[in-house]
């Protein structure tokens, strides 16, 4: 498995003031990845033609009846055990509300008796964010936007497509346990891994099939007050995530500052301006009138099938990080980008043939970010271990590896095919003494310069050597021998 | 209209802007009588002594009905877009909607 994360542009967020401390709860939901769609057997498809996997259920015509795809059960519950949840009997409920991409006038969720509750995720840094709860519900329909400058409040129409209208979910809601935007991006990356982990679902927030909305608010720092929130909507990616959670909480910052408050509403998230926009709030939002659904019955796990999916739950980020770091002697957060990539095992088993795990680890992140080609654990071993005994220089390894991804083939034959030949250190050490000798102004700055003129000097020294060398000394043999004849 | 309705004016009113109906002042006196009747039936439940009574979600005590995950076909675009009021791009138009659900 290669996937990459979209950790966004390295830019550092201005962060708010320290008087003040951020508080975001955030609510994750994702699509999952079954064949047919919540309640019926039309196609759970992204991209297919508008309006073809479409039935009388999920268009919500009279009569329809729904029934619950027993394969989005399963993973619901999956998701909510790797979440650390306890799984619980369910009731479906109807959120009562009029709007356009939702053709019951109800959505089909659950409200008092959420499947998975009380769970937990650990980011890479060790931060623990307790998980309130993970429940099922349906998608709604898509809804196109005509006219105006494309903004909701603006449209003079809207086009709508059920295709996606009934399509499963799970929307899992975390307590306000977030104080940063990059715990936030961290908690969401980690869930994201962990949706892959178990193949639940493509987990896309740029196809929308992991959508995030934060609840935003801030509080005096040292304060365990809980004061108006914001729900923010429309991210896209996880660098929109930390963008726009920065912006609401210095816009409710300089409310409190002018001794004004925000007010409790929906917010939409402007990628363009940067900046969160007030949506055209709905009286009474919050109004949905739940009641469970008659047309479903209660969903009630035995003990056996819950035990059946612990057993099935395949080693999750975290555990993956753990176990590279220990087989590599590095930190967990260390094996962070490794983890991400899919790469762990691939790690593990190169450290098993033999191989330095500091060396695979650095490797893989800074050399094999475009995928492992050809390369098995085996071949990468024997690179690994060239390098780690002198035979190679970093230089030359890099060249190799890039050669071995492309075509396979053993490090010790492409070596060779490349004149890459280890030189022996004694020839070096007699190099080394002709060139101090044939240049004792530059050997005096080296021994007796400051820093920066050592520094130089052994530049130069190494270039010389490198020079005649076409390359092929080891630059850490050559520092070695330098200083040796310094003292 | 009696003053010990169950239900107020103004309730009935809110019930009513929830579903999207636009109902006369008389309108709301009169269902304002007749929804407190309803309310008032269903009342008549808090005499019993429930205690240790599980709420009933299916008459017939049914659990875990669910279905394969296994498609069936879906019906023809070319029918449903008839029965629809206004349609471009293959998509059902309708008026804009205020804010986001």
């Amino acid at each position: 498995m290669y996937y990459t994360v979209d950790r966004g542009p390295e830019v550092h967020e201005p962060s708010i003031p320290d008087a003040w401390e951020l508080v975001v709860g955030l609510e994750v939901h994702v699509e999952l990845s079954t064949k047919t769609k919540l309640f019926c057997g039309c196609a759970n498809h992204f991209g297919s033609e508008p309006n073809t996997n479409v039935c009388p259920t999920c268009l919500g015509l009279p009569g329809a009846l729904p029934v619950i795809n027993a394969a989005a059960v399963t993973s619901a519950m999956r998701l909510g055990r790797a979440l650390n949840c306890e799984v619980k009997p369910s009731v479906m409920a109807r959120k009562n509300y009029f709007y356009p991409d939702m053709p019951k006038d109800f959505q089909t969720s659950q409200y008092d008796q959420p499947t998975n509750e009380n769970g937990w995720l650990d980011t890479p840094a060790g931060v623990r964010i307790n998980i309130e709860r993970a429940h099922i519900e349906e998608d709604t329909g898509k809804s196109t936007h005509v006219g105006g400058d494309g903004r909701i409040s603006s449209a003079q129409y809207s086009l709508i497509d059920y295709n996606r209208a009934g399509v499963p979910l799970l929307e899992i809601v975390s307590c306000p346990d977030i104080r940063t935007a990059e715990e936030a991006k961290a908690y969401v990356a980690e869930l994201r891994g962990i949706v892959l982990a178990l193949d639940v679902s493509d987990a896309k927030m740029e196809e929308g099939s992991m959508r995030v909305d934060a609840n935003v608010s801030v509080r005096p720092r040292g304060s365990d007050e809980l004061r108006t929130r914001c729900e923010v909507k429309n991210i896209n990616s996880l660098s929109s995530l930390g963008r726009a959670i920065a912006y609401e909480a210095k816009r409710h910052i300089s409310l409190y500052d002018t001794g004004d408050r925000p007010i409790q509403e929906t917010r939409h998230w402007d990628e363009e301006a940067g900046r969160t926009r007030s949506g055209r709030s709905k009286e009474n939002e919050e109004d949905y009138r739940y009641f469970p659904e008659p047309d479903l019955t209660p969903l009630v796990p035995s003990v056996e099938e819950l035990e059946a999916i612990d057993a099935s739950l395949p080693e999750l980020p975290g555990a993956q990080r753990s176990a590279l770091a220990e087989a590599a002697g590095i930190s967990a957060p260390d094996a962070g980008l490794i983890v991400e990539r899919g790469h762990s095992q691939f790690a593990l088993d190169t450290i098993a043939a033999g191989a330095d795990g500091a060396r695979v680890v650095v490797h893989i992140n800074n050399n094999l970010a475009g995928g492992l080609g050809e390369l098995t654990p085996e071949l990468f071993a024997g690179l690994v271990q060239m390098e780690t005994a002198g035979d190679l220089t970093s230089t030359q390894t890099k060249t190799v590896l890039a050669q071995m991804v492309e075509s396979g083939g053993t490090a010790a034959d492409i070596a060779a095919a490349k004149g890459f030949e280890a030189m022996d250190t004694s020839e070096l050490d007699g190099m080394v003494d002709d060139l101090i000798s044939s240049h004792p102004d530059e050997w005096t700055r080296f021994c007796e310069g400051d820093e920066g003129d050592a520094k130089k000097m052994a530049g130069f020294f190494t270039g010389q050597i490198m020079k005649a060398t076409k390359g092929q000394a080891d630059g850490k043999v050559i520092a070695q021998i330098l200083n040796s004849r310094r003292s | 209209m009696a003053e010990s309705e169950s239900l107020s004016r103004d309730e009935v009113a809110h019930v009513a802007k929830l579903a999207l109906l636009d109902l006369t002042d008389e309108e709301i006196d009169l269902f304002t009588v007749q929804l407190s009747g309803v309310i008032d039936t269903a009342r008549e439940m808090n005499a019993l002594d429930l205690d240790g009574v599980q709420p009933t979600h299916h008459p017939l005590g049914l659990v875990n009905v669910m279905r394969a995950d296994e498609l069936r076909p879906s019906i023809d675009r070319d029918e449903v877009l008839a029965q629809a009021p206004a349609v471009e791009d293959d998509r059902f138009k309708v008026p804009p909607a205020l804010g986001e659900a």
